[in-house]
């Protein structure tokens, strides 16, 4: 157990002394997955608002495929889009493997089911409360999505936190695309493994709790937004 | 619910509980627009090539310690994508690169025989070691025939670890393998085992079982979690690892970027690279051999 | 029935009307085929025992709901979806967004197509109406029941509807709840709107209804003026129904 403590203590080194090369995949990390996160939600909540709404053909199959895409390993992800980026791939000419930018692709890959399934469920669940009404009232489709979602902001909010808590803490699919270089595309956990492939255990380890704290305070920022939300009955 | 009269002073603290969240709604989104505008700017570079080179190399600290001298010198940046030898090679053919550098000879050669690569050079060795438990229950220690050691750990059918991932490593563990009587495949799985990763995570699951490992010695020199294990076999012959450089094929790639590449090779073939190289060194130790044949 | 129909002393002045209405579910018939009119400008009541059909009924004749048979007339001609925005409906539980009063306000006149300009006033009206005023920028679902209940109902009366729709809206309210929204009532009925209540209480029906459709075992019972309805029924059902007496009420439903 004398690794944990060592790594306890040089995890609160690291934090406290601000050390600079740990400040820059920090900050890298948190673009790339905050990034990702953004368009996964552009893309994946009315995407989900739609499929949760509207009946059309085809759509017990959209509901099973998007749950079923929540659970596409990161690393298989990572090598789809490797495949797309590569120089001899599709995209090839647009030079975008071994970037932050690959990177975010594939985040937003991983991430965009993950908000879509989730906000299905959410706004099904207050379509079915609503529909009458809105039925009454006669409102439009889009009119009906832009309320449904605004309405479940709150607990879209903790949908964003799922699609986030799943890239921040995720390997396969930065470590494929981006390459891990250093300075340039290397993240949290892309350093973890690095450090733990050299053996570098407790450093490892130390960094494993930074990314941990991390999480813990983006958690604790939500939970507190949502704590003022549910005692003004938003929620 | 029952029915309240509200409080005078609710319309405030509504309006109050209201500006709040808006105010937290602006905050938030403002801050997550500001890391999204920042991170375009993140990745945009002057000049730079990708060299596509193995984690055990990368691992050994060689490269911070060339690169920088490189990149003064001239001015190009060289980002290196360390992965195992296997995917460095294949990531090569699929033009996603500049150079190669990894220690498989003939892999090399086959990769500019079909046209991927311009031509191969020689540019440095290291050499391999064979680690083992404090124990050494094979009793191989002090050994200097490879060979002769491998079979011991065999007939005494003491636990080896293999890396298993058709890296160069690998492949001169197998050639080693060759030359005993024994045949490892039909012992995978009892003592003979394969871990399909990197040299790293091969070493912490090979002292994890307190087995046998074959490893570069860069790696084991620098690797943070030995452990009681230690070096037991060194010097033989067979253990030199040969390294060799390719630029990636232009006419095949139209988009890598050859002369770059080339200012590179130039340079880690002269005199000034080869030095380099040779002044590395790890707790004193010097883990690369120059070894570029003067043209 | 004819002779109920006969009842209605001008039957050309029907608002809405079901023909022939059927609803039912596969081989099922739940309600119908019955014929009814909405006297334009009354107060019609709708009751009947549980299960009776009188949510269906009124979904039926807003156009929730869609008639396996028969169907329904606004103004003689057949209904169209623009005519549908001229009704509105309160349910016995409120709707209410997750926002505030306010925001719940603007939000059924912006979607009923109310220009920006004129919406101020209206919101305020609204407010006024339903004695909410002081809590415009409250959360909705904060709201008492009956205050939800009153905020639903001024909403619905916000649109300027030609026909009010409410189905059982003071079924879980107090008394002094239950006075407001029947103040709320009374108020646009005066103004000319047409309302359509479903209710089990009778002594509600007698205070605001002037016509009355009683459903029984699916079918109308009875239809007619409500002083007649109510004080002189022909049909069995209306008045085991009015005594009081569960025992011959329930009766009447076993017999179904």
């Amino acid at each position: 157990m004398n690794t944990f403590w060592d790594s306890l203590a040089a995890a609160a080194g690291l934090i406290l002394t601000w050390d600079p090369a740990l400040v820059e995949i920090i900050w890298l990390s948190l673009q790339v997955t905050l990034t990702a996160v953004l368009i996964g939600c552009i893309i994946g909540l009315p995407l989900g608002a739609v499929v949760g709404a509207f009946r059309f053909p085809g759509r017990p199959v959209i509901i099973v495929a998007l749950n079923a895409l929540m659970g596409l390993p990161p690393v298989v992800i990572g090598l789809f889009v490797y495949l797309v980026l590569s120089a001899s791939g599709p995209l090839g000419p647009l030079q975008l493997l071994y970037t932050p930018t690959a990177m975010i692709i594939a985040q937003t890959v991983l991430v965009t089911p993950i908000v879509a399934a989730l906000t299905r469920q959410v706004v099904e669940d207050l379509n079915t409360e609503y529909s009458e009404s809105f039925a009454s009232l006669g409102v439009r489709r889009a009119d009906r999505i832009a309320a449904l979602l605004w309405d479940a902001r709150y607990s879209l909010l903790t949908v964003m936190l799922a699609g986030f808590g799943r890239a921040i803490a995720e390997v396969g699919a930065v470590i494929i695309v981006g390459g891990n270089i250093n300075h340039v595309t290397r993240v949290m956990t892309t350093a973890i493994a690095l450090e733990t492939s050299k053996g570098n255990l407790e450093l490892a380890l130390a960094l494993g709790m930074v990314l941990l704290s991390l999480a813990f305070v983006v958690n604790a920022a939500v939970m507190a937004l949502r704590a003022s939300a549910v005692r003004a009955a938003y929620a | 619910m029952a029915h309240r009269r509200p409080a005078p002073d609710s319309r405030r603290a509504d309006k109050k509980l209201t500006g709040m969240l808006t105010h937290l709604h602006r905050l938030v989104a403002t801050a997550v627009l500001a890391l999204v505008l920042l991170c375009w700017s993140a990745g945009a570079a002057d000049r730079f090539i990708i060299l596509q080179s193995t984690t055990s190399t990368q691992n050994s600290g060689l490269f911070e310690h060339l690169l920088p001298i490189f990149r003064a010198k001239t001015g190009i940046e060289v980002r290196t994508v360390a992965v195992g030898t296997g995917q460095a090679i294949r990531n090569a053919m699929n033009g996603d690169g500049d150079v190669l550098l990894v220690h498989a000879t003939a892999a090399e050669e086959r990769f500019v025989a079909e046209g991927h690569g311009t031509i191969r050079h020689d540019v440095m060795y290291n050499d391999f070691v064979i680690v083992g438990p404090p124990s050494d229950p094979a009793g191989i220690a002090g050994m200097d025939d490879a060979v002769a050691a491998l079979s011991r750990i065999a007939r005494a059918a003491e636990p080896f670890v293999s890396r298993g991932d058709d890296s160069g490593t690998h492949k001169a563990e197998l050639a080693l393998w060759q030359s005993t009587a024994v045949n490892v495949a039909a012992a995978s799985g009892t003592w003979y085992r394969e871990t399909g990763s990197g040299m790293g995570a091969t070493l912490n699951i090979g002292i994890g079982m307190n087995a046998y490992a074959l490893t570069d010695r860069a790696t084991w020199i620098t690797f943070g979690n030995k452990r009681g294990h230690r070096i037991l076999v060194e010097g033989d012959r067979r253990l030199l690892n040969q390294y060799g450089i390719v630029a990636i094929n232009p006419d095949r790639h139209p988009n890598a970027k050859s002369d770059d590449a080339q200012v590179f090779i130039d340079w880690i073939l002269s005199v000034e690279g080869q030095t380099a190289i040779g002044e590395f060194r790890i707790h004193g130790q010097q883990l690369f051999v120059p070894n570029a044949s003067t043209p | 029935m004819a002779g109920d129909r006969e009842r209605l002393a001008h039957r050309g002045d029907a608002i809405l009307s079901g023909r022939e209405l059927t609803y039912g579910t596969g081989r099922e018939t739940h309600l119908g085929p019955l014929d009814v009119d909405i006297r334009t400008g009354a107060c019609t009541v709708i009751m009947g025992a549980n299960g009776a059909g009188k949510s269906v009924l009124v979904r039926l004749l807003h156009g929730l709901v869609k008639p396996s048979g028969g169907k329904v007339l606004w103004r003689g001609g057949d209904m169209t979806a623009s005519d549908r925005q001229r009704q509105a409906m309160v349910f016995q539980r409120p709707v209410l967004l997750r926002r505030s009063v306010l925001a719940n306000l603007r939000f059924v006149l912006r979607v009923r197509g109310i220009e920006p300009t004129e919406r101020a006033a209206l919101e305020q009206a609204a407010l006024d109406a339903a004695q909410l005023g002081h809590a415009a920028h409250r959360p909705a679902r904060r709201l008492s029941a009956g205050e939800q209940q009153r905020l639903a109902v001024a909403q619905a009366l916000a649109t300027a509807p030609e026909v009010l729709f409410l189905d059982e809206p003071t079924a879980s309210l107090d008394p002094a709840s239950t006075l407001a929204i029947e103040a709320q009532i009374a108020a646009a009925r005066v103004r000319g709107v047409t309302i359509v209540l479903v209710t089990h209480d009778i002594a509600q029906a007698r205070r605001l209804g002037e016509d009355v459709i009683f459903l029984a075992d699916g079918g109308v019972a009875e239809q007619g003026r409500a002083t007649e309805v109510l004080t002189a029924p022909n049909s069995q059902d209306v008045r085991a129904w009015l005594t009081g007496d569960l025992h011959l009420i329930a009766g009447g439903q076993t017999k179904n």
